[in-house]
């Protein structure tokens, strides 16, 4: 088994008891990768045999079709879901053989409809990110809480600390599903469509926060997007599904072309520079338009 | 660095939030467990023979009379300690179940659980002939066969919530089934013992008894006390706490066990009580109102509804006839069960 090199100093391999395990998240580059990996429930597979390296402390989109796989592979990246076939490994390590809390503290994931208990406050929401640096010995501390006020800084929460989930509105109840994965101190943020059911402003806002997450702390995003536009303009990589197989991978620019977009989506359509920042812009052609 | 350009966000906000929620749970705490001790004062104190306050306090501290002590030690207490001790092990396994299955129908005496332990105590007590300690162990075995068989039934990769429920609805009938035709073949006199033991009653408490529940008890809520901090990541759902380092099939299953333990226990010392389980964290939930697990809350709301009920049962009812607890713990749990039918839904939440 090959052993991690030159990171092993920031992977605790056991659990710290007197010093906190703040430092080490905002500078380490842990990366995780995919070999071979099929993935699927009961019986049907989903992913097929797919090989992936995230890159660490870049922005990495996943596009595809409904039903392309992404989640699913989001999941088994994740250790949601154990693989069928093939490995995901962290720092060179089968994941599926680390503790779980270790995991934790390196991969965090936000699903795409998470739960909130009823009746639950912002901040206990937001603490409970906490849980994977929580031991038998290591209760609820200053540094938890320093950490909770900065995730909920950042995510513009913390005048809404003491307010119930049921009581915000769709933006802000993403902001503080954020914040609670933020709080977690992932070095590898996955998140499955954060800007579902968020109109437009809302979403840009999220995916600025993510933005300045990855430039200001390093952190690595992997996540689900179904906004070809946006994706092209938020992502360092892309990458492009179609039926549980990876069709393309890498810098916008030279993935989003208009025979990836008919070959993943079976659209046809224009891709022109996006005026704002130069980035891929699709612009979708239907049966009606566009014949000239 | 960049964070150490960041200012440090002010914790404020957050200690207060913790504060006032604290308060909040503390402050409905101490209400129930006053509300608790004044039920459990009027019932050692009222009944055929009516002590005064100076009277039971002269007796617990150990100088009663002979009658006195009689009364209190040998007929009172142990009837007001056996209570306490459902009220707590129904109260907490309900809560276990609709937490780690996140659904509000998700308890015992929904999904067959106790049923399953009346329809093995009733085939011991009437086809085998057993006495009550064999019964107790029969209702135990039945509790702990149904919830591994509906588990098994449910498991699909893993177990979701309304799954369980509904399969667990499905096996409830078949043990009524059962039950039915167990108390249909059997002579008359003893499917009325039958009867009697499927109601649910404190009656005939005897110390003994009370110690053997006591220490499960005193084995399984600090195992559950351990537990607690995974039950929280899984009020999440299952993705968002295995991402959080909880093994979220595992801990459901412990907790599920844990869960049937203390029903099949408690069914096994004082019969199906009827909807202790299913109401008290509810209505503890509501009370607190801050998402948190409130099983200390509703453990007192269990003690309060088992003390009211069986208090009720023996001295409010017009007649002679004592009746038991379990017919008032219906009479309370029926209503509450169809105003969550006819409020889950409009909330958004039935699922």
């Amino acid at each position: 088994m090959p052993q991690p090199t030159g990171q092993t100093t920031a992977q605790p391999t056991e659990k710290p008891v007197g010093q906190t395990a703040v430092a080490p998240a905002a500078s380490a580059r842990h990366a995780l990768t995919a070999t071979g990996l099929s993935l699927g429930y009961d019986g049907t597979r989903i992913v097929d045999n797919l090989d992936l390296a995230i890159e660490p402390g870049a922005i990495t989109v996943i596009v595809g079709a409904n039903a392309s796989g992404k989640s699913t592979l989001l999941r088994g990246l994740a250790r949601l879901l154990p693989p069928q076939a093939g490995t995901v490994t962290l720092d060179g390590r089968n994941i599926a053989g680390l503790p779980s809390r270790q995991v934790a503290t390196i991969v965090g994931l936000l699903p795409q409809q998470p739960i909130a208990p009823e009746g639950i406050g912002v901040a206990d929401l937001v603490g409970r990110g906490r849980y994977p640096h929580q031991g038998w010995f290591r209760h609820w501390s200053s540094t938890d809480d320093a950490i909770v006020a900065e995730a909920m800084a950042a995510t513009q929460t913390l005048e809404l600390a003491s307010r119930r989930m049921e009581e915000l509105s769709g933006g802000q109840r993403q902001r503080v599903w954020i914040a609670m994965a933020l709080a977690q101190k992932p070095d590898i943020l996955l998140l499955d469509e954060p800007t579902t059911f968020l109109d437009v402003t809302h979403q840009v806002e999220v995916l600025d926060l993510l933005h300045e997450l990855n430039h200001e702390q390093g952190t690595t995003v992997v996540m689900v997007l179904h906004d070809l536009n946006l994706a092209a303009r938020y992502a360092d990589r892309l990458v492009v599904m179609r039926q549980g197989r990876i069709i393309a991978e890498g810098p916008p620019a030279q993935v989003l072309t208009e025979a990836v977009v008919l070959d993943a989506f079976g659209l046809t359509a224009r891709i022109i520079a996006d005026p704002v920042c130069g980035s891929p812009l699709v612009v979708p052609i239907g049966r009606f338009h566009g014949t000239a | 660095m960049t964070t150490s350009t960041r200012a440090v966000a002010d914790a404020a906000p957050l200690a207060l939030a913790r504060t006032l929620r604290h308060r909040r749970e503390r402050r409905i705490v101490l209400v129930l467990a006053a509300l608790v001790l004044l039920v459990a004062a009027l019932s050692l104190m009222v009944g055929a023979y009516n002590l005064s306050v100076p009277d039971l306090l002269r007796t617990l501290v150990g100088q009663g009379s002979s009658s006195e002590n009689f009364i209190v030690f040998k007929l009172r207490l142990p009837r007001l300690t056996l209570a306490i001790l459902v009220g707590v092990a129904f109260a907490v396994s309900g809560a276990l179940f609709q937490t780690v299955l996140r659904n509000p129908l998700a308890s015992p005496d929904i999904i067959g659980v106790t049923g399953g332990a009346s329809a093995a105590a009733v085939f011991g007590l009437l086809v085998l002939g057993l006495g009550s300690v064999a019964t107790s162990f029969m209702a135990f075995a039945g509790a702990m066969v149904v919830a591994t068989a509906i588990y098994l039934l449910a498991w699909r990769g893993g177990v979701v919530g309304y799954r369980f429920v509904l399969i667990g609805v499905g096996v409830a009938f078949m043990v009524q089934g059962l039950l039915g035709y167990l108390l249909s073949r059997a002579d008359l006199r003893n499917a009325q013992d039958a009867l009697t033991w499927l109601v649910g009653s404190v009656s005939g408490a005897r110390w003994p008894e009370i110690a053997v529940l006591a220490g499960f008890l005193a084995v399984l809520l600090p195992a559950i006390g351990v537990l607690a901090g995974r039950m929280r990541m899984l009020q999440l759902g299952d993705d968002t706490a295995s991402s959080l380092g909880v093994h979220a099939e595992r801990s459901r299953l412990a907790l599920l066990v844990a869960a049937v333990a203390l029903a099949a226990l408690a069914t096994a010392f004082v019969g199906p009580l009827a909807f202790i389980a299913f109401v008290s964290a509810p209505i503890a939930r509501r009370l607190v109102g801050t998402g948190s697990l409130a099983l200390l809350p509703a453990a007192l709301i269990g003690v309060l509804i088992t003390t009211v009920a069986d208090f009720t049962a023996q001295h409010l009812l017009p007649g002679s006839l004592e009746l038991p607890a379990g017919i008032i713990t219906g009479a309370i749990g029926a209503p509450y069960l169809l105003w969550l039918l006819a409020t889950q839904n409009r909330i958004g939440k039935g699922a």
